[in-house]
């Protein structure tokens, strides 16, 4: 083999997480409550586009978290050895990207470095051509604009030709016709194609039309960017010229990492200690109380803050528990999620305490308790499934917030790794060049633009979620 | 209500006992002095006696919990525990890294923080109440419609977005205040204006959703139908029947945070150079000194515990029938 | 119809959606008359009134016709002239007194609010007029009241601020809606007086909303039957009560329990109201009418009269049968020298309430405060008493869901409340419980035959318990099911699938799948319509006849007791002050408040109880009275009832009374 797989923890994490969202959804499937809470999910056009944005950012996520260490060339004869650098398969994919980069700051699809330099063998300082952006033009720089023109229309074509394989495909598979499923996104149009044919039925349900056309979107963004992308920096490079566009990409995982296994980490123990809490009361509830009531009284940041530096501590005097610097910043990105979690599990069990306690007066569990049904039986039979609701709902609502968290974290520095490309590192290094004479802005515009994205269709998609779980919004 | 707010106050003994302990576990247990200043100090190159110099110079030479050394009370008091921790008590923070004693720094810095903190959070809240009492009024209506999607899209805008954003258009494209500084005295304004403006907007995301909500519940309830069969206009319904009612859960939320205020605002103050506790505390973050984080952490959650006693007393205040219970 | 009318109503419609709650209705009321529209659940009468006021929820709209009050079509008028009429011509009262009034704001305020809309006072003005309104509904200490909070208040006081409210405009129309359907019978029975009261002293028009027929008796001029969005019967009271004319108002008529159809079988209306959303090509009731004929289905029926003012929607000629055939069954309670199967004596359930600093117990809700009784195999023992007097405690704690802090229950001679946990868990199976709320008493998440299987698992009396498989449950469930009335194929369909009947149902037979000797009923059917009650009555007449179960039927409805118990005991604040057979207690009651009981509940004859009514409210469990409890409330107390605690007369072989003056 030519690499050698690295499973970091968080990989695995990350993957455990989709398999248990995978047998979730199809246990939901068998619950008739969850089936027609989520198929309201499904029948609202604005929640699947948004969904359709979430699942693009997943895909790249999910392509970022397959690593490998690639094999160091070796006579024959040597032992195999592989290289220090751990790459992900997204890095493969972009390997272009990656390794094109310029001296310093150059501005999006520029062929010129940002800053003057003196040239050798002259006294005048000069905008230097780029080592790689536009260096296809060559000296004719006259078609610089012709040529970006060139791309993103052939972009959009390569875009619209592929959205037209996928849909069709899609299509087809389902026995539906393409016009129709676009036709019926109109408010109050209901899907009629081909009478009898049971596939249309389960289709019907689904807003398949605002699904395809925020796919259109995507994949017009990513013919554009696969086009401009061969030849320029469609974000520019940032201070030691890697491409922003590159660092965006990667960014990605961290914050889905952050957004879902923080919440993931800290929900066992918050169902635990919440409904333990409610139903058992008495001391058990009392010292529940106590420990959330303490934990929550430290002003959050300040407790991240703290608990981060001394993870730093650990992480520092320890420095050989990790073979290679992507598990060391791995390690310190898990630890994040840990210590948000410590300290963020204290709402949802406070919020499932106080529903437990409603559960437990009503007549079914008594109903129960007149059969003798253990406690512990009760606990798991009937009120955990009655809770469930509340706890997908602070899954998806507390995702955007730690996303935004992220980048607040590391920019008061107790977030990731300096080493992790996060949105938060880019920032942080970017605003140091706010104050330059012109503005470098396309790191952070494209850090922002990339969050913005992100979060706004994890809270809408998150709205639609709650209005069609919490049995109040329904009215 | 006294008996009450007595035994709030005696619940939060234990509390903050606990935060103490906790505090104490994470920087002395978690890791040792040792670690820390070999951290601090550079891992590869440092020597026992630096290490010894590093934990002298800040105290904590010290036995952690016990010193079998000495005699009598001071085998308790003369510990990183007793003289770190427990001191705490007293308000005696000890000195920060620089040599400065920390209480007294706290002191001086509480002022500009205030002087930010306060305006924006009373103007926030204005702004949000009033905010979402418009959307309320006009519920089911475009206005609405589009109100709450400006809404989802501003919470979807990273609060740094707002600061860098509103410090490079106010103040470099147009030039109306100063980016960032500091003065006493009524010169304060100039430099407050921006960052209260700033912190203002930042908040319109989430606040006014959120009271929304509160609102839009309140109004399905049967004493609204009542005060409609009495033949008021929906404006009066509104504001004297679920404003009242409204305000009570709003209340909870709200004045816990008041105490906290104190504390400063991390992002903006440091962003605007504004000398207060904020900045203080990311400085040192920064530093990682970590006898003022420590101090921080305490001084943090004695004013959430404030804060939850006025949230408690409020709430009777505001709901007769918790007041006259 | 005398002169002109106040308030005419035609073909008013009323949609939400694809729905039809009304569904073009038609009617009269003339000045100071009372007018009672009468339905069951789901018949459109609330939206009715709302749509009257102009106070629709967003989603429904008039979809037709017209309002005329006073010669002015409401309908037409701006929303701001039609303030003028809301509050101030039209006046309105709730349901649920509970929840009507604003928790923040004073009594007085919100009086006061009311008169500054619709009358020129102003300050104290105002606020003398409001101590003076407070005064005619009947407020004791009506000035201190002003400055009170709703919650302050009990029930019947609220209800009573309420109509104080809708006085304030001087209204010439006020609606009722349901209103005192939330109360208990004794202030029911003052708040009708208080109503009726009014109405002809101020020469008031009254729409009063109802389902309960007792209540139409009471206070009636003329009534319309509403359903499924149409009025399908008008009719003056004589004449409505006397002869009702369409099949849906005679079975309404013979659903009613009462002593007369006792051991025999109620008749039930198959089926249930239709969803709004249906659409009727004939008679809205067609389906679920025995009598039904072909033309039914078809086509609508036109008005018929036939009494002078009685007129009625259907299409079978004359008058449906008056009295619907019972069946036979005589009474099945077996004789009572067997040993008793429940044995409660001094029953004690106290709630400590703590206070203080330290939360020291400073006192208790003395919620069961040392009640015996006794219940013998296959017999039905009726718990009755108002809300607050311990009868859902006492059941909980009999179970030893709660435990009780003194006293002791026996089990077919067992002791349990000296019994663990662990040690219960056996027992269990002897003793079950159907509850009052059908939707809260099924777990919404699982399904049908899991729920019914649960006690079988849990107390291993399925057969083969432990192995779970669903093939053993299905065996077990499914003739369960069906003999509950309910089909077999249903075990894999979740709660929500079924209407409250249906759920009243499946728990019933979750309780029976244990095989139980004793069943708690605690109110089930409080919450279900006159004909969904008549179905589960029967349901446990029948399973008490194949089954030789006891019931411990814990109800406030009288009529219901009459119908089905052998025995019958009397709670008030804790203690049971009366107890015996059925006939001893319900035809020569002795206790003066089991007279004032019997004497609150509205009669569907019209006949008036001439026992003096009961003032006041039920004092509170935490300081019940000195002495006999029911002291401050009884026309009879003298000193002895104010120091002592009466102790037990018996009167025959098995008629307890506990007062002096019995």
């Amino acid at each position: 083999m030519s690499f050698q797989v690295v499973f970091l923890w968080s990989d695995v994490l990350l993957f455990v997480l989709i398999a248990a969202i995978v047998a979730l959804i199809l246990w939901a499937r068998r619950q008739d409550a969850l089936r027609a809470a989520w198929g309201r999910v499904a029948r609202d056009g604005m929640a699947m586009a948004a969904a359709t944005v979430l699942a693009a950012f997943v895909i790249i996520g999910l392509l970022d978290s397959l690593h490998y260490r690639p094999r160091l060339d070796a006579r024959p004869g040597e032992p195999v050895r592989y290289a220090v650098e751990v790459h992900s398969a997204l890095d493969a994919l972009l390997s272009d990207l990656r390794q094109r980069s310029e001296k310093t700051y150059s501005a999006p699809l520029a062929t010129h470095l940002f800053a003057k330099e003196a040239l050798e063998n002259s006294t005048q300082r000069e905008f230097p051509r780029l080592k790689h952006g536009g260096t296809h033009l060559g000296a004719d720089l006259a078609n610089h604009e012709f040529d970006i023109a060139l791309r993103v229309s052939r972009g959009c074509a390569g875009g619209v030709a592929l959205w037209l394989l996928l849909t069709t495909l899609w299509c087809r598979l389902k026995g539906l016709e393409l016009l129709a499923v676009l036709a019926a996104m109109k408010p109050g149009a209901d899907l009629k194609v081909g009478a009898g044919d049971t596939a249309i039925g389960a289709e019907k349900n689904v807003a398949t039309g605002a699904v395809f056309v925020t796919l259109l979107a995507i994949l017009l963004l990513l013919g554009i960017a696969v086009a401009l992308g061969g030849g320029y920096h469609v974000f520019g490079t940032d201070k030691v010229g890697q491409d922003v566009l590159y660092l965006s990409l990667k960014s990605i995982r961290t914050g889905l990492l952050i957004g879902t296994l923080t919440t993931l980490v800290m929900l066992p123990l918050a169902v635990l200690l919440g409904i333990l809490a409610g139903y058992v009361g008495g001391w058990v509830d009392d010292v529940i109380q106590y420990l959330y009531t303490t934990l929550s009284s430290i002003p959050g940041v300040l407790l991240i803050a703290a608990a981060v530096l001394m993870m730093q501590v650990i992480i520092d005097t320890h420095p050989d528990w990790f073979a290679t610097s992507a598990e060391r910043a791995d390690a310190r990105l898990l630890a994040l999620c840990l210590i948000l979690g410590m300290t963020s599990w204290t709402g949802v069990a406070r919020l499932l305490r106080g529903e437990t306690l409603k559960l437990r007066e009503l007549e079914f569990v008594q109903a129960a308790q007149a059969f003798g049904v253990g406690r512990f039986a009760i606990m798991r039979r009937h009120i955990l499934p009655n809770l469930m609701h509340i706890v997908l709902i602070a899954l998806v609502m507390d995702f955007s917030g730690l996303v935004l968290a992220e980048a607040v974290l590391s920019y008061v520095g107790v977030g990731v790794d300096p080493t992790t490309i996060s949105f938060g590192t880019m920032i942080n290094t970017a605003r140091m060049e706010l104050a330059r004479e012109p503005m470098v802005w396309w790191s952070l515009a494209a850090a922002f633009t990339f969050m913005f994205a992100l979060v706004l269709a994890a809270n809408l998609f998150a709205d639609a979620v709650r209005d069609a779980f919490d049995p109040r919004s329904s009215a | 209500m006294l008996a009450y707010v007595i035994r709030r106050l005696l619940y939060a003994i234990p509390i903050l006992i606990g935060v103490n302990l906790l505090t104490f576990a994470l920087f002395f247990v978690v890791n040792t002095p040792d670690d820390m200043a070999r951290m601090q100090l550079g891992v590869k190159r440092v020597t026992p006696d630096a290490i010894q110099k590093w934990k002298a110079e800040r105290g904590y030479d010290k036995p952690l919990v016990w010193n079998a050394a000495a005699a009598g009370t001071a085998a308790v008091t003369d510990t990183i525990f007793f003289s770190k921790s427990v001191r705490m008590f007293a308000a005696d923070f000890g000195r920060a890294d620089d040599g400065r004693d920390i209480a007294r720094e706290i002191a001086t810095r509480m002022g500009p923080s205030l002087a930010i903190a306060v305006p924006t959070f009373v103007l926030g809240l204005f702004v949000a109440i009033a905010f979402a009492l418009l959307l309320v009024f006009f519920r089911a209506t475009t206005l609405d419609f589009t109100g709450v999607v400006l809404c989802v899209a501003m919470m979807s805008i990273s609060g740094l977005f707002y600061i860098i954003g509103g410090q490079w258009l106010v103040s470099k494209v147009w030039h109306l205040a100063p980016i960032s500084g500091y003065s006493g005295g009524l010169d304060a304004g100039k430099f407050l204006i921006l960052p209260v403006i700033i912190g203002v907007i930042g908040g319109i995301g989430s606040s006014p959703r959120w009271y929304r909500t509160i609102f839009l519940e309140e109004i399905t309830r049967d004493y609204v139908r009542t005060a409609r069969a009495k033949g008021l206009p929906e404006r009066v319904v509104l504001f004297r029947h679920v404003l009242r009612n409204a305000l009570i859960p709003i209340l909870t939320g709200v004045v816990v945070v008041i105490p906290t205020l104190f504390m400063g605002s991390l992002l903006t103050e440091s962003f605007f150079g504004i000398p207060g506790l904020g900045s203080y505390t990311i400085d040192a973050i920064n530093a990682q000194d970590f006898a003022v984080v420590r101090s921080m952490v305490f001084i943090g959650s004695v004013l959430y515990i404030v804060g939850l006693l006025l949230t408690d007393i409020s709430y009777t205040l505001a709901d007769p029938r918790v007041r006259l219970q | 119809m005398t002169g002109k009318s106040i308030l005419s109503v035609r073909d008013l419609s009323i949609h939400i959606g694809a729905a039809r709650p009304v569904d073009g209705i038609s009617f009269d009321i003339a000045p100071g008359e009372c007018f009672t529209l009468l339905g069951e659940s789901g018949c459109g009468k609330s939206m009715t009134a709302l749509g009257l006021m102009r106070l629709l929820p967003a989603a429904a709209q008039v979809a037709g016709g017209s309002i005329t009050f006073d010669d002015r079509d409401l309908l037409a008028l701006p929303e701001a002239s039609m303030r003028g009429y809301r509050g101030g011509q039209l006046g309105m009262i709730f349901q649920e007194p509970a929840t009507s009034l604003n928790p923040v704001l004073t009594v007085g305020r919100q009086i006061v609010e009311a008169l500054e809309l619709h009358s020129a006072l102003r300050g104290t003005a105002a606020r003398a007029r409001a101590e003076d309104l407070l005064d005619q509904v009947g407020i004791p200490d009506p000035r201190r009241r002003l400055d009170e909070f709703p919650f302050q208040l009990s029930g019947g006081l609220r209800q009573r601020v309420m109509i104080a409210i809708a006085l304030a405009g001087s209204p010439r129309l006020l609606i009722a809606d349901e209103p005192t359907t939330a109360l208990d019978v004794t202030i029911q029975a003052q708040v009708l007086d208080l109503l009726d009261e009014l109405r002809h002293k101020q020469d008031m028009a009254l729409l009063l909303i109802t389902h309960d027929l007792g209540v139409v008796a009471r206070m009636a001029d003329r009534i319309g039957v509403m359903y499924a969005g149409q009025l399908v019967e008008e009719a003056p009271r004589r004449e409505f009560f006397a002869q009702p004319a369409h099949p849906y108002s005679v079975r309404l008529f013979a659903a009613l329990p009462d002593s007369e159809r006792r051991g025999g079988r109620l008749a039930t209306i198959p089926g249930s109201v239709p969803a709004a959303e249906i659409r009727h090509p004939g008679c809205r009731f067609a389906d679920r009418c025995g009598e039904a004929v072909l033309v039914c289905a078809a086509t609508p029926p036109p008005w018929r009269e036939i009494a002078p003012g009685q007129r009625v929607r259907c299409h079978l000629p004359g008058a449906a049968p008056a009295v619907l055939p019972g069946v036979g069954g005589g009474d099945t309670a077996p004789s009572s020298d067997s040993r008793p199967l429940l044995e409660v004596s001094d029953l004690q359930v106290h709630f400590p309430i703590r206070r203080g600093i330290l939360q020291r117990v400073v006192g208790a809700v003395r919620a069961v405060d040392g009640m015996s009784l006794q219940l013998m195999p296959g017999r039905t023992l009726a718990l009755v008493g108002e809300s607050g007097c311990g009868k859902t405690t006492a059941g909980k704690a009999m179970l030893q869901l709660l435990r009780p802090t003194a006293g002791n229950v026996r089990l077919d001679g067992v002791e349990l409340t000296t019994r663990s946990a662990g040690e219960l868990r056996p027992l269990r199976a002897k003793m079950q419980m159907v509850f009052q709320d059908p939707f809260a008493s099924l777990n919404p998440r699982l399904r049908i035959g899991d729920i019914i299987a649960e006690g079988m698992l849990a107390l291993g009396t399925g057969g083969k318990a432990g192995s779970g498989s669903d093939h053993a449950t299905a065996a077990t469930v499914g003739p369960l099911l069906e003999q509950v009335g309910l089909r077999a194929d249903m075990v894999s369909r979740y709660p929500h699938e079924f209407s409250g009947g249906q759920r009243q149902r499946i728990a019933i037979a979750r309780a029976r799948a244990v095989h139980p000797q004793l069943l708690i009923c605690d109110e089930p059917t409080s919450a279900l319509d006159v004909s969904v009650q008549a179905q589960i009555l029967n349901l446990l007449s029948d399973l008490q006849r194949e089954l030789r179960l006891a019931y411990l039927f814990i109800t406030h409805n009288i009529a219901v007791v009459d119908y089905l118990a052998h025995d019958v005991a009397v709670m008030y604040l804790g203690r049971v002050v009366e107890s015996g057979s059925a006939d001893d207690v319900l035809r020569s009651p002795r206790h003066p408040y089991t007279r004032a009981l019997l004497a609150a509940v509205p009669r569907v004859d019209g006949v008036r109880g001439d026992a003096q009514k009961l003032a006041g409210d039920m004092p509170s469990p935490v300081k019940p009275p000195s002495g006999c409890h029911f002291h401050p409330r009884c026309p009879l107390a003298d000193e002895a009832c104010r120091r002592r605690y009466p102790e037990e007369t018996r009167f025959g072989a098995t008629h307890v009374v506990r007062c002096f003056k019995a």
